[in-house]
This record gives C-alpha cells, structure tokens and sequence, in this order.
C-alpha cells in the first residue's frame, strides 16, 4: 500500500527541479507554426512570440524523457503504482512577465506545490496534483505557471454505456402529506391548487401552513387547467434521468391566480396560453405537463 | 473599453485537423490529441484539445478584440468538459475589472457537452 501524502511531501519537500532547457531558442518558424494553427492573424508577433507560447517552449517532444528530478514526472508515477493510471490536465494559470524575443533561451524549473485527494470526480477517483514551474532567461525570471492535473483512476465500466437517449428511470417527486393531494389529484386527471380552510387563500407550491392567516388546515381547489408562461428554460445540460435534452421547463401563472413549474411540449413564449396535460407514468404516478392551448 | 463591456461571440470549429494541428504546433504529442482509435480505447468519445492549445484561442479571442496593441499578463483558466472533434467551441467575454490600463477580462468557453473553459484573461492597453 502506497502512502500518497507521504510520498508527495517527500518530493515537495525537495523543492525545484534543476533547470530544463528548451530545446530550441524562442523562433519564428514555430512562432508561425503557432499562428497559423491556432488561427491567430495578430500582427506583432514578428520578433516576440505570443505569451500563450510560453508553455510550448519547453514541452518535452514526440520521444522527450522527463529528467529524472522532475517533481510532475515522480508524482505522476507514484499515482500510476497506486492505480490512478489517466491524466487530464484542469488548471493553468500563466503569468507573463514579459514578452520573449526571438533568439531568447528559455528554461524551466518546477516544484510541487500540492497533492490533494482521493477525490470523487466525474471521471473516477483521483487525485489533484499542482506543480508550480518559472521560466528563465538566464537569472530572470520571465513567466510563471500554476498548473494542476487529475490523476485518475478510470470509472469502472461494467456494463456497456447506455445510449444517452435511452434514458433511464426518470426521477419521480417526493410525495410527502403536504403534497399528497396534489399527486392523487394528478392521478385522478385534476391539477389541485392548495386553498387555505381558513381565509380561503389560493397557494402554490404547497405547505402545512398559510403565510396569510396561520391557519394549519389546507383544502384545494380544482383548476380548469389554463394559464399563461409566465417565464421558462430550455434544458441543455446537465442530462436528466428520464429525459431528452432539449426541454422546456415553464413558469404557467394559472387563470386561477398561482404560478405553477411543469415541463412545455411546444415551442414556448412568454404570454403564450397553455393548457395542463397528464402523462401516467405508472400506477402510482401521473405527471402534469403543459401544451399549447387548443384554439377554440 | 469599460467594465461591463461585452466580447463579440466567438466560434471555433474543432475539426480532427484542427485539433491535431494546434496539439502538434504546442508541441504536444499525447495521444489523445491525435489519434481517435486510442483517444476511444482510454475512454474519451474522440481526440480533443489540448490544454496549451484552449490557453492559445483564450489569448487570441481577448487579442482579436483588444487590438494588437494590448499587452497580455496573465490567461487563467478552469477546464471542464473536453472540446472533441467535430465540437463547436463558442466564445462569451466580458471586462470585469478595470485599474488604469489593466484590464481583466472573464471569458466562457462552451461546447453542447458544457462549458470547455473558464478563466480570467488581464492585458494592459495603451494610455
């Protein structure tokens, strides 16, 4: 069993790796390489290089070894022994000094700032490594990076990946006794707007207790089931069990005077009239909806 | 240019060539930046960006705006969800901050899987 902490404070603990030179001076072959790649018609770059740049200076190539002192290189094999065997890079934060002259030699030291973990993510459990890395013409330091990777270890897959539109169990509402009428009244094919027993006032979404009066013995009133959008959302993202991306998620402000959150089958509008719809899931779940109102 | 100001939206198309290309000119030559068969073995959906490469277009969407003159300091950025070939990566900016002639400048880069990017870019302009 590897002790992770232990062995990051151990190689933090030996500070900045001796200095990397790039392999070639600042150039503009690359420069031009860079521009054209990216896209990037900025004029300047004739004699600097572009500062996003600074980085590619000293990548290691298509064969390149990590020197042996390198704090990124150690931790990152330490993780692989203990099964965090994939990468993804999460964080760069570049500072630039100054701007690097074509024919400037660059070099680059790192340390390791800190290992934090395991953590949960979405790829898997892993651990977040930062390293912090200078680079140097001669003495002066010119830039500054704080870089941060993920060190995972891959969810495992057990089964095949299920298509996103086969969409899993959709989520179903939590039906408490403040909320059960509501569902039942769902399932009865009747949207139910809490009113209280006391002064008579029309509530949604429901609770055990008025706001207007105190009152602790709410009744309901049946809606006809029309209103207007009030506001709404097109879902994008994140999925949804049960659901397919795009959908519409709206504000209906009932003829009954409460505002009501259902999802919109239609291509929705502010003002736009609509009208309830009920979708029966199961036997125990009816969902309410909404639609365009049906001219008349 | 105040804060407040917004950056005209900005749309990269993330073509296998240009993915590859970028990854190749940053001098980076992992895998998963070229060749779709390992990218998918180890998991992803296709190659994507690399991280110099997103540093690289974050730069470029704050310089195209700026003008050549601006002066860039500092690009930090969050990544979250890969850019993958094929991809359309939109640009959002906005100036958040302003003292004298540094400007800082939030910037979103989103594709249909969620946002790619989030940083903070801060450039000097001329008096």
């Amino acid at each position: 069993m590897i002790d992770i902490e232990k062995e990051a404070a151990r190689i933090a603990e030996r500070g900045e790796c001796a200095p990397r030179l790039a392999r070639d001076p600042v150039n503009l072959p690359m420069i031009r390489n860079w521009l054209e790649a990216i896209g990037d018609e900025h004029p300047g770059y004739t004699e600097v290089a572009p500062p996003a740049m600074v980085q590619v200076w000293t990548m290691a190539g298509l064969h390149g070894q990590r020197t042996l002192d390198d704090p990124l290189g150690a931790m990152m094999t330490v993780l692989d022994e203990a099964g965090y065997t994939s990468v993804v890079a999460t964080n760069s934060d570049q500072t630039y000094h100054r701007y690097l002259e074509v024919g400037e030699q660059l070099s680059v030291t790192t340390s390791l700032e800190d290992v934090t973990g395991p953590k949960r993510t979405g790829l898997g459990e892993g651990w977040f490594v930062t390293t912090r890395s200078t680079w140097w013409v001669g003495d002066e330091a010119v830039a500054e990076m704080r870089f941060r990777v993920l060190k995972f270890r891959p969810a495992q897959k057990l089964a095949p990946e299920p298509e996103v539109h086969q969409a899993p169990q959709a989520i179903r509402p939590s039906v408490n006794r403040d909320t059960q009428y509501f569902w039942d009244g769902c399932n009865q094919g009747e949207l139910r707007i809490q009113r209280c027993g006391g002064c008579g006032l029309l509530r949604h979404p429901p609770g055990p207790m008025c706001p207007e009066c105190g009152a602790t013995k709410p009744t309901y009133l049946v809606s006809e089931g029309y209103g207007v959008i009030y506001s709404y959302v097109v879902h994008h993202h994140p999925q949804v069990p049960g659901k397919q991306t795009p959908f519409v998620i709206a504000l209906v402000e009932l003829d009954e005077g409460v505002r009501m959150l259902g999802e919109f089958d239609g291509e929705p509008g502010v003002g736009q009239r609509v009208e309830v719809v009920f979708t029966k899931v199961d036997d125990d779940l009816t969902m309410p909806s909404w639609r365009p109102r049906a001219d008349r | 240019m105040r804060i407040g100001d917004s950056l005209p939206e900005w749309h990269v198309e993330a073509t296998p060539t240009f993915v590859i290309s970028t990854a190749l000119a940053t001098r980076d030559f992992q895998d998963v930046h070229h060749d779709r068969d390992l990218a998918v073995q180890r998991g992803s959906k296709d190659i994507f960006i690399n991280i110099l490469t997103t540093t690289g277009l974050v730069q470029r969407y704050v310089t195209d705006w700026a003008g050549p003159h601006a002066l860039v300091r500092q690009v930090n950025i969050k990544l979250g969800a890969p850019c993958y070939a094929y991809d359309t990566l939109k640009f959002f900016g906005q100036v958040v901050g302003r003292e004298d002639q540094d400007l800082t400048i939030e910037v979103v880069g989103r594709t249909g899987h969620g946002d790619h990017v989030t940083g903070t870019v801060r450039i000097e302009v001329p008096a």
